[in-house]
């Protein structure tokens, strides 16, 4: 089992996965990126909110300017040494402007949950054991950075300028 | 010692922030080594994380390599990696085709306290493996050249700390290694690199950079070609990053063998390549926060001004004997300077490990740079040392202490000066043991006359397909594979890895391990019959072919 | 054809050392090692040391092929031969100079 932890705490998860064959429920659902475009006009003319999960091959761009109808984007790790999703979520935040959540579902590490929320990732589903404590720890291991990403840290240049 | 006095070269020093970084990343191996001991951690889930950070685990034990930012190390630097060596390895570390030093012995319960080490003077093993972006190389001769257009070293010093901990590229769909170069003489084996970056000038004397991608070796090696034909300055990371994310986009994750850029570049041409690159380019430059100001551009450079050197200096070289005089011929290079030279240390005298070094010539290598060279050293890809700066009259005094310690070969360039990577002695990966092959190579060629005769010949030899021996751009390459357990030897002609590049011709069925340095005897002996007046091998190979040295080699072996 | 006869090795997790399978565990020489005459006894020892992975004190097991010589087992493969002895460039070490960190 999983569980939902966003912007640093835990958090009822108010969507509903939805499979691509599966009736839509009521309330906020994710769908497939295929689903969504295939069924657009319905899932956008509902008035509740939507995700959509895009599997590692599928770059959000796609989306165009649809993303900032949607509340959620979910980005998927296959495996953890997959490492797209990286610069799909960088894309998402920063060259689509997506201000809603951006959600890490599949196989990641604790050792890259600093570089997740460094491009761009604000939620997790992460294991059951985890804790707020371990998070927090994750994104204390290192203080500062060299290079600008999604998440508006100032960098080791910047800081020096002080 | 020489000079108990440590001389602080002209290179980029670690302020707080670097100090920090480094050190925070040492913790953070720490805890990561403590989790797998714990088993918090599986052997799946910790092989990523400790390749990240240079840890191996090889065919005898675990490999630490270490980083050495674009070959330029400090006498104290070097001291520290000849304590390493006696402290925790067998006393010897070997320096690698990637500028970088390796120790084959280490215990992995040893690495937090070996970077800790390290971190105190101001080095590291971060991504010095992995699927990420590497240590970063350049040429090894940077700041003392004097054909060099600009240092290479202050934008390698940028590019290593852009690429440090980049969050967006440390799973890439496989390694990157990037190469900088500042001379029109390529020493950085540039075209042989996922992305290379050569600083040029334009039509109106402005320089910046000529940016190459998708070069490489392996098993299907390919020359860089030109993605970004004039960089502006200020615009170098962004292009940078704009390459990265259409390769880790879209490079191959379905099969390890053709997930490198180079394969991505040719499936999609470089035409579309580029274009891609463009599209990245300009959306990265609208954000704006990649620009890098000329102030910071300036500010690096100031660490690696050139050292105050001594003016009304002679160019004439010292008369210091015959054997001083042929080492002056083949290892030492121009000098910006009047009356300073660049001496190559050639770590190949004939029988030795290429790439070796004891803790104890480490030691006076150090001393040698603190007395010479304002401290300063430099690792070369072809696996020798430098000493960047040193005055034309102290040249018979610096070769007199390297012969003591053995290092004293006149052979930079000759065919004695082999690279050769770790082979089936050492690496889990290889097929074939590549260090003896060089060994015997470099013994049956021993006789100095003979050497020079010959001329410049580049022997590059892999014990596998992996090539980091670079056997494919070898004016002779060596590939070690194996037939059933037993190691055969692939010859290749025709090689380069200089500005000149090209990929070397595989001759036929391999040799065996007994045949294969008469093989290239026999092809050195066609190269001397044939040669017209100034030709060095690759160019007489170049004019002929293939044919006639392939009927000599396998001369006596089908008797 | 004769019977391919195997050893199993790995390495120990904390130094690196290369082991080989005995009965009672590990050795660090390949002559005290364990000689599995037919592939369903090397299959079992290796399954055997894979669920024991989980324990976290070596790492890496795999199964390589041995023959006779002159009363000796020895490997078979170059790469085998030299992981067991250590490198041939460097005599001095390794456990052909009964080095290992144990």
């Amino acid at each position: 089992m999983t569980k939902l932890l966003k912007s640093g705490a835990f958090a009822a998860d108010a969507f509903q996965a939805t499979a691509d064959d599966a009736a839509l429920p009521d309330g906020p659902v994710i769908v497939s990126l295929a689903r969504f475009e295939k069924e657009r006009e319905t899932l956008l003319a509902r008035n509740t909110p939507i995700g959509v999960r895009l599997k590692s091959d599928e770059n959000p761009t796609r989306l165009g300017d649809d993303v900032n109808r949607l509340s959620l984007v979910a980005l998927e790790f296959p495996k953890f040494r997959d490492g797209r999703a990286f610069s799909w979520a960088r894309l998402v935040r920063t060259r689509l402007g997506f201000k809603g959540e951006i959600r890490a579902v599949g196989d990641f590490l604790f050792d890259q949950l600093s570089y997740q929320h460094r491009v761009g990732f604000d939620a997790w589903e992460v294991p059951d054991h985890f804790t707020i404590e371990m998070f927090n720890a994750a994104l204390a291991e290192m203080t500062n950075v060299y290079q600008p990403a999604a998440d508006g840290k100032k960098t080791i240049r910047e800081l020096r300028a002080h | 010692m020489l000079n108990p006095r440590q001389v602080e070269p002209n290179m980029y020093r670690y302020d707080e922030f670097d100090s920090k970084f480094v050190h925070e990343r040492v913790t953070q191996f720490a805890g990561q080594v403590e989790r797998r001991l714990t088993g918090e951690l599986t052997e799946d889930q910790f092989k990523p994380l400790r390749l990240m950070n240079g840890l191996y685990l090889q065919l005898h034990a675990y490999m630490l390599r270490v980083a050495v930012p674009y070959g330029t190390l400090s006498s104290k630097q070097l001291r520290r990696l000849a304590h390493i060596a006696r402290t925790y390895d067998k006393n010897f570390g070997h320096f690698t085709t990637r500028q970088n030093i390796q120790y084959n012995w280490i215990k992995l319960v040893d690495v937090p306290a070996i970077l800790r080490e390290l971190a105190e003077v101001e080095m590291h093993a971060i991504q010095t493996s992995g699927n990420c972006i590497r240590n970063v190389t350049a040429d090894q001769f940077a700041g003392a050249a004097a054909d060099e257009i600009e240092d290479p070293r202050p934008l390698a010093e940028i590019i290593r700390q852009w690429s440090s901990l980049h969050p967006e590229f440390l799973f890439l769909p496989r390694k990157f290694k990037i190469a900088v170069g500042g001379s029109p003489n390529d020493r950085a084996a540039l075209l042989y690199h996922d992305m290379a970056v050569e600083i040029v000038r334009n039509k109106e004397g402005r320089t910046g950079y000529k940016v190459l991608v998708g070069g490489g070796m392996g098993r299907t090696p390919y020359i860089a070609q030109v993605i970004g034909e004039f960089v502006e300055k200020d615009d170098i990371l962004a292009f940078m990053e704009a390459v990265m994310r259409v390769y880790n986009e879209q490079g191959r994750r379905d099969n390890i063998y053709k997930a490198r850029i180079k394969i991505l570049t040719n499936a999609l041409g470089i035409e579309e390549m580029r274009r891609q690159v463009n599209i990245e380019f300009a959306e990265i430059k609208k954000v704006g926060t990649l620009q890098l100001p000329q102030a910071e551009l300036d500010r690096i450079t100031a660490y690696f001004a050139v050292p105050a050197f001594e003016t009304g200096l002679s160019d004439a070289m010292p008369d210091a004997g015959p054997d001083f005089a042929n080492w002056v011929r083949t290892n030492i290079t121009a000098h910006k300077a009047p009356g300073y030279a660049i001496a190559t240390i050639t770590l190949k005298t004939p029988g030795q490990v290429p790439g070796d070094a004891t803790s104890e010539q480490m030691d006076i290598i150090a001393d040698l740079m603190d007395e010479f060279s304002v401290g300063e050293v430099r690792v070369t890809h072809e696996q020798n040392l430098v000493l960047p700066h040193v005055r034309n009259k102290d040249l018979p005094a610096i070769f007199a202490k390297l012969k003591e310690l053995d290092f004293a070969s006149p052979n930079a360039g000759l065919i004695t000066d082999i690279i050769a990577c770790p082979g089936l002695d050492y690496c889990d990966l290889a097929n074939a043991r590549s260090i003896p092959i060089a060994q015997k190579i470099a013994l049956k060629f021993e006789d100095l006359d003979r050497q020079h005769k010959i001329g410049e010949l580049k022997i590059k030899i892999s014990g596998c397909i992996n090539a980091c021996g670079h056997h494919h751009a070898g004016h002779i390459g060596i590939l070690g594979v194996d037939k059933k357990g037993v190691e055969f030897y692939q010859l290749l002609l025709g090689g380069s890895g200089a500005e000149d590049a090209s990929i070397g011709d595989i001759m036929g069925p391999g040799f065996t391990e007994h045949e294969i340095a008469g093989a290239v005897e026999r092809v050195v002996e066609v190269y001397l019959a044939q040669r017209n007046d100034g030709e060095r091998f690759l160019d007489t190979y170049r004019r002929i072919g293939m044919e006639k040295f392939k009927a000599a080699a396998y001369e006596t072996v089908a008797a | 054809m004769a019977q391919t006869i195997q050893m199993l090795t790995a390495n120990r997790l904390k130094t690196g050392d290369v082991l080989y399978r005995h009965v009672s565990g590990w050795v660090l020489m390949l002559a005290d090692g364990e000689v599995y005459l037919d592939a369903a006894a090397a299959d079992a020892a290796l399954a055997a040391a894979q669920a024991e992975t989980v324990q976290n004190d070596f790492v890496a097991p795999y199964l390589f092929e041995v023959r006779e010589s002159a009363g000796r087992i020895v490997p078979v493969k170059e790469r085998e031969i030299i992981r067991a002895a250590g490198p041939t460039v460097h005599p001095h070490t390794g456990k052909q100079a009964g080095q290992y960190n144990a």
